[in-house]
């Protein structure tokens, strides 16, 4: 055996092939199983693809870095369920691509930040944060309500959801502009739109200019849907299949 | 190049390396070190069987501890239930009233509407409730939708203009976007507001605004501007403003009517949280 390791010592390539199949083991026999044991991912009632304008506050939620600060996972820990809501599941992040869970917190957790304040408040709060929060030391966002949503990606920004695995219909790429401006607009007709999202999808101007469509509209829609989609009045956290 | 021999000096082999005349002794490894690392690989073998380890085909193995963290959590809260225990029942079946009637219940109520506080109101109200423009400062003695103890713990479980189907709500109309009222018409509103605020204004433009006010202001705030909880107006004499008591606010609240959002948070607590809650906001906030 040391004799053949004299070998692989004296050739870089093998070398090198070696090194990757010795240093890859690891992640096959942790990360692989992930991909195909159905006990990963919980079954729960209620999470959806997100919707067009959610879509495109996530990718302002990724661009101006939001995760380097804001983590989006509730460990199963008692101060952090007593604090933030009900330890996050993974099905709640199965159509995140790429997840958003972070791993620092200088500001709060916000896996479960929708609906707990208004609309105004984030606006008020992402235009100055110290506005609202005297001690905070969160930047200001102030452009986004200015900066008009540019949204003509949008389709293909659901059809690349659709290649990694995100349930998509081709209804809802061919009418992803469409809904997108339903839902920030209070005034147009829901019904085609919640038939494709579901019932409880908001729909209203989220930053308070009725008037245009901003990259606000779309951050404000994508933080008031954050941890409010799983139904846990049929989740069984008890339930052995649900245990980890 | 690889002959193995003994080192003249100090008696130990050579690994047979030889770089420039330099050879490489082969000492073993340090006894401590050796043990330690057999150590950890036992420790890792007993690990794989008392806990959740490795994955298979279409589990895990469980290990025979069936460690849990999310069970864990759950037995943690439980622990957390047990040591409130006793005052958390009270706290449970006593009215409002009772809990501000007992000392001992209603240190502990405050303790635990304190924190809840801290995490969730102060976010908008401010540190301590001081409240901010849009923003209701809940430390002056002026409520809009009534300071008792029942008026707050509604208000916290409600909500205001939220999605709860109950929620309190109010519309203050937007009398110059919707081209309900003149230019001139809201600048002499606007003077009529500035007196009934106890300030000196313009006589000629209150005159001019009686009429307006009695006609699309009384029915809610009031004919002497003393506003009505029960509808959420504000009353407009007192020196506590919400979006701002210039001219220029007072003005653009008349133009554009503003009108805030707080959530419903009676799916975010339990019962006992909210009175404890609302006990707090009422001793700690002037409340009526």
């Amino acid at each position: 055996m040391w004799k053949h390791h004299t070998k692989l010592e004296r050739n870089s390539l093998p070398l090198v092939i070696a090194i990757l199949i010795v240093v890859s083991i690891g992640g096959i026999v942790e990360i692989a199983p992930l991909f195909y044991l159905e006990s990963t991912i919980e079954k729960v009632e209620g999470v959806r693809p997100y919707t067009p304008l959610e879509l495109e506050g996530r990718d302002i939620y990724i661009r101006e870095g939001c995760y380097t600060c804001h983590s989006q996972m509730i460990r199963p820990l008692r101060d952090e369920v007593e604090r933030y809501g009900h330890y996050s599941l993974a099905a709640e992040s199965m159509y995140d691509h790429p997840f958003q869970w972070g791993s620092k917190r200088t500001g709060p957790d916000l896996a479960r930040v929708g609906g707990k304040y208004s609309d105004g408040w984030h606006t008020d709060h992402l235009i100055d944060p110290r506005s609202v929060v005297p001690e905070s030391v969160m930047p200001p966002y102030a452009f986004l309500a200015k900066k008009t949503l540019d949204y003509r990606a949008i389709e293909d920004k659901i059809r690349a959801m659709t290649r990694v695995g995100v349930p998509y219909t081709q209804d809802m790429i061919d009418n992803a502009k469409e809904d997108l401006e339903t839902q920030a607009d209070p005034f147009a007709a829901p019904t085609k739109f919640q038939n494709r999202y579901g019932g409880k999808v908001l729909q209203r101007d989220f930053d308070g200019d009725p008037d245009r469509l901003t990259e606000m509209d779309a951050l404000v829609a994508y933080l008031q849907m954050l941890g409010t989609l799983v139904d846990f009045s049929t989740y069984q956290a008890e339930a052995p299949e649900n245990r980890r | 190049m690889s002959k193995r021999e003994t080192d003249e000096v100090t008696g130990v082999e050579t690994t047979g390396h030889e770089w420039d005349g330099i050879r490489e002794l082969d000492n073993p490894l340090p006894r401590w070190w050796l043990y330690v690392f057999y150590a950890g690989i036992v420790v890792a073998i007993v690990y794989w069987v008392l806990m959740p380890a490795w994955p298979g085909v279409s589990g895990y193995t469980k290990g025979v501890l069936g460690q849990s963290d999310r069970a864990d959590v759950v037995r943690e809260l439980q622990g957390l239930k047990e040591l409130r225990g006793a005052q958390a029942a009270k706290l449970q079946k006593a009215s409002l009233e009772e809990i501000e009637a007992d000392p001992e219940l209603q240190a502990y109520a405050q303790a635990i509407g304190q924190s809840v506080f801290g995490d969730n109101c102060a976010t908008c109200h401010g540190t301590g409730g001081v409240g901010t423009k849009g923003y209701a400062n809940l430390r002056d003695d002026v409520w809009l939708w009534g300071g008792s103890l029942s008026d707050i713990h509604r208000t916290i479980e409600v909500g205001i203009r939220a999605d709860h189907p109950d929620t309190r709500f109010s519309q203050m109309p937007a009398f110059g976007r919707d081209q309900m009222l003149t230019s001139a018409q809201i600048s002499d509103l606007t003077e009529y507001v500035v007196m009934l605020s106890r300030r000196k204004a313009d006589a000629a433009a209150v005159a001019r605004a009686a009429p307006i006010y009695e006609a699309q202001c009384a029915s809610c705030h009031g004919p002497a501007g003393l506003g009505d909880q029960t509808k959420g107006a504000p009353n407009l004499t007192d020196q506590e403003w919400l979006y701002g008591s210039s001219r220029a606010d007072i003005r653009g609240q008349i133009w554009a009517g503003k009108g805030g959002v707080m959530p419903s948070w009676k799916n975010r607590f339990d019962p006992e949280t909210l009175k404890a809650l609302a006990v707090y906001i009422h001793a700690n906030a002037g409340g009526q």
